[in-house]
């Protein structure tokens, strides 16, 4: 589904990921794990094309290149990105936001467009799944969200949208333990043989509920170790000294 | 109808700019007497109308235009000018809508006010003024059985002129400034409302505004009297068809609202804006004022001003009543070389009058943005409060906006607050959206809406879909 070969990415003057492979197949779970500043997030605002980054070296998803794609096509053609601040926006509830991105999303590949009333319903379903309090639906995107309620919407726009691939940028971070959990569920009951997922954490504890196939260990811009699950309880013991 | 390609393309842009062939009248060229002669003379008016034109015309001859606005304009001959054209069908007035020119009908019908009795908007009675007369007014009928009455107000002058005298220019008098006392002594037609004690009208009342002939300009007068105990929703509609030449839209509007009465009055202004080179495009200068006369009144005035090569308009309230309120709520976009100069005066007479003005302006392209306000709380009215919001949005990095917020309190027992904020477009925001599969321009439909929403939100229900969209065509191809 993703196959990297020697990316690399620099802002500026600055290198930042440094000749990076990676290949992800449809039913796969990878975790990338790292110290900060080891290029964790720029890894994921690459795949999604976020601006402001020069980028060599190959990118594909399902045999495309996506250095020619912009960020909505990406997204169109399922690349999914769970922020790690996700945005506020003044003004925009939140049932219209998922209604519009569904909506250009579904439009981008041939599907009619679903009315308010359907989209109403679906929402509905997959925010009970994640237990979300519905009248979240008519607040406004993200704002006086807390940062649980965040990572949640943001789950719950990846069980809305279907992506391909899941890419979740430290979507731990700052949950506490119920969250953390319900984030994990999400995921889980999301997943399937043909879907895969890209799970960035600087911490193992979300590895202890969502169960990756492939652990790397990203330091520098590169991956310098991979392993399975174990690797994961190792770092926890020893931290990322010994990959410095 | 044959068009050149280059102007089906520009169509795309503003789907309004089309022009109706039609035969028209026109008053003679020139700002003389004479004119004003002819004007009164074809509209039938009595002596009285005719004498009050003439009033205003002699105090217009000591009067210059006013030049402390931001946007400057070339100078405007006004001898060049044609001060009154109508379709010539209408020099026998038509009686009833099937005598109405049919190509008139089909205009309407374009713009999407069908006029026809069985293909009426719901819940909307519209009043329809084309150059200088209204062509028809719907539901009048069902109107006059409250004792509403809605009607053009040429026919007001006709047919009650006790209250067109009572209250004509006692919100605007003829000497108030150059293009308000131009208004009265050259008006054409526009909009007359009045409501009875303690009646709630039952439904929108509504003008659409529509310059056709070119070389002309139009003067719009409407006139709204809400009296006692009662309330009405009114909102007017503009559109004109796309020109090179530059022309001048000079209305005057009065509100009166009397004790415990209210107004509210939407504008969805979107005159043809000129093109992207900023050739052509309406000169929108108008002057809108309400008096909540009496005690416990309320006036409210939301406008989305998108259109108008320069628009230069501050729709007032003048809150003499006491606990009387004025609101005024505002979204104006301007686009490549748009300029607006607008906002609103809150002059505080009566004691414990409120007073709220919500204004969101948005710049792009090389346009130009200004919020001008006064907020004056006199001497006598104590315990009064002000509170003013200026959101400033700006999309590029050639385009401009200011705030110009002029304060007078002259009592110790009354409040004023003022918050302003200026914005560029976050552009971490259009990654969230492009991120969630939205092509730029949903994107910025998206955060602007949001950004206008207080503002949207107080347009009736019927409107607010037409102004959201209003919105993001405005601003297509801005970001990018």
């Amino acid at each position: 589904m993703l196959k990297l070969k020697e990316l690399k990415a620099s802002i500026g003057e600055k290198s930042i990921i440094k000749g990076l492979n990676l290949e992800i197949n449809p039913g796969e779970v990878h975790a990338i794990m790292g110290p900060n500043g080891s290029g964790k997030s720029t890894l994921a605002n690459v795949l999604s094309g976020k601006d402001g980054y020069t980028v060599s070296g190959s990118l594909k998803f399902e045999d495309e290149n996506l250095q020619e794609i912009s960020i909505e096509e990406r997204a169109r053609k399922g690349i999914f990105l769970a922020f790690q601040y996700p945005l506020e926006i003044p003004g925009v509830n939140t049932s219209n936001f998922l209604k519009t991105s569904l909506n250009s999303i579904r439009k981008a590949n041939g599907k009619k467009e679903l009315d308010t009333i359907s989209l109403i319903k679906l929402i509905k379903e997959k925010a009970s799944e994640l237990n979300i309090d519905e009248k979240f639906l008519s607040r406004q995107l993200n704002v006086g969200f807390s940062g649980g309620e965040k990572k949640k919407n943001e789950i719950l726009q990846m069980k809305l949208l279907e992506p391909k691939l899941s890419i979740l940028d430290e979507t731990d971070s700052g949950l506490d333990i119920d969250a953390l959990r319900i984030v994990a569920d999400g995921v889980n009951s999301f997943k399937n043989k043909n879907n895969s997922f890209l799970i960035i954490t600087h911490y193992q504890r979300l590895l202890d509920y969502i169960k990756p196939d492939f652990i790397h260990v990203l330091s520098d811009g590169k991956i310098v170790k991979t392993g399975c699950s174990d690797l994961a309880k190792e770092l926890e013991k020893t931290g990322y000294k010994n990959f410095n | 109808m044959t068009m050149k390609p280059k102007e089906i393309d520009k169509l795309k842009d503003y789907k309004y700019g089309f022009t109706t062939d039609i035969e028209n009248i026109k008053s003679p060229k020139g700002l003389n007497e004479e004119t004003i002669r002819y004007i009164s003379k074809i509209k039938n008016e009595p002596n009285w109308m005719l004498n009050w034109r003439l009033k205003a015309f002699n105090r217009l001859k000591s009067l210059k235009e006013p030049n402390w606005q931001k946007p400057k304009y070339p100078k405007i001959n006004y001898q060049e000018l044609y001060y009154y054209s109508a379709p010539k069908s209408f020099k026998d007035k038509p009686k009833s809508i099937d005598d109405v020119d049919p190509k008139l009908i089909e205009t309407y019908k374009k713009l999407g006010i069908p006029l026809e009795e069985q293909k009426r908007l719901s819940g909307v009675a519209v009043d329809a003024v084309f150059d200088s007369v209204s062509v028809a007014t719907t539901f009048k009928g069902e109107l006059e059985k409250l004792g509403i009455v809605f009607c053009s107000i040429s026919e007001a002058i006709q047919k009650h002129p006790e209250l067109v005298k009572k209250y004509l220019g006692t919100v605007i008098p003829i000497t108030d400034h150059y293009f308000a006392t131009l208004n009265s002594a050259v008006f054409t037609d526009g909009s007359f409302v009045y409501i009875p004690p303690n009646v709630k009208c039952p439904m929108e009342l509504s003008t659409y505004f529509r310059i056709n002939a070119s070389d002309t300009g139009q003067f719009e007068r409407t006139l709204i009297i809400a009296d006692k105990g009662s309330y009405v929703s009114y909102l007017e509609g503009c559109t004109a068809p796309m020109r090179d030449e530059n022309q001048l839209h000079a209305a005057n509007v009065e509100l009166i609202a009397l004790d415990d009465a209210e107004i509210k009055y939407s504008t969805v202004q979107n005159w043809y804006p000129g093109d992207e080179k900023g050739v052509g495009g309406i000169y929108n200068f108008v002057t809108k004022r309400g008096a909540c006369r009496g005690k416990n009144s309320k006036i409210s005035w939301t406008q989305v001003e998108t259109g108008s090569a320069i628009t230069w308009k501050y729709p007032s309230c003048i809150l003499q009543g006491d606990n009387s309120v004025g609101e005024f709520y505002s979204i104006a976009i301007t686009n490549n070389h748009q300029k607006a100069d607008t906002g609103t005066k809150m002059i505080h007479l009566g004691k414990n009058t409120k007073s709220k003005i919500i204004s969101k302006g948005i710049s792009a392209g090389k346009a130009d943005n200004t919020y001008r306000g006064l907020v004056d709380i006199s001497k006598r009215a104590k315990n009064s409060r002000n509170y003013t919001q200026c959101d400033s949005l700006l999309m590029g990095n050639k385009c401009g906006a200011h705030t110009i917020p002029y304060i007078k309190n002259k009592n110790s027992s009354s409040t004023i607050e003022h918050e302003a904020t200026t914005s560029k477009i976050n552009e971490e925001q259009l990654y969230y959206c492009n991120q969630r599969g939205m092509d730029q321009e949903e994107a910025v439909s998206l955060i602007v809406n949001g950004f206008c929403k207080e503002v949207l939100q107080q347009l009736p229900m019927e409107f607010a879909v037409e102004a959201q969209k209003l919105v993001s065509i405005s601003l297509e191809g801005s970001v990018g």
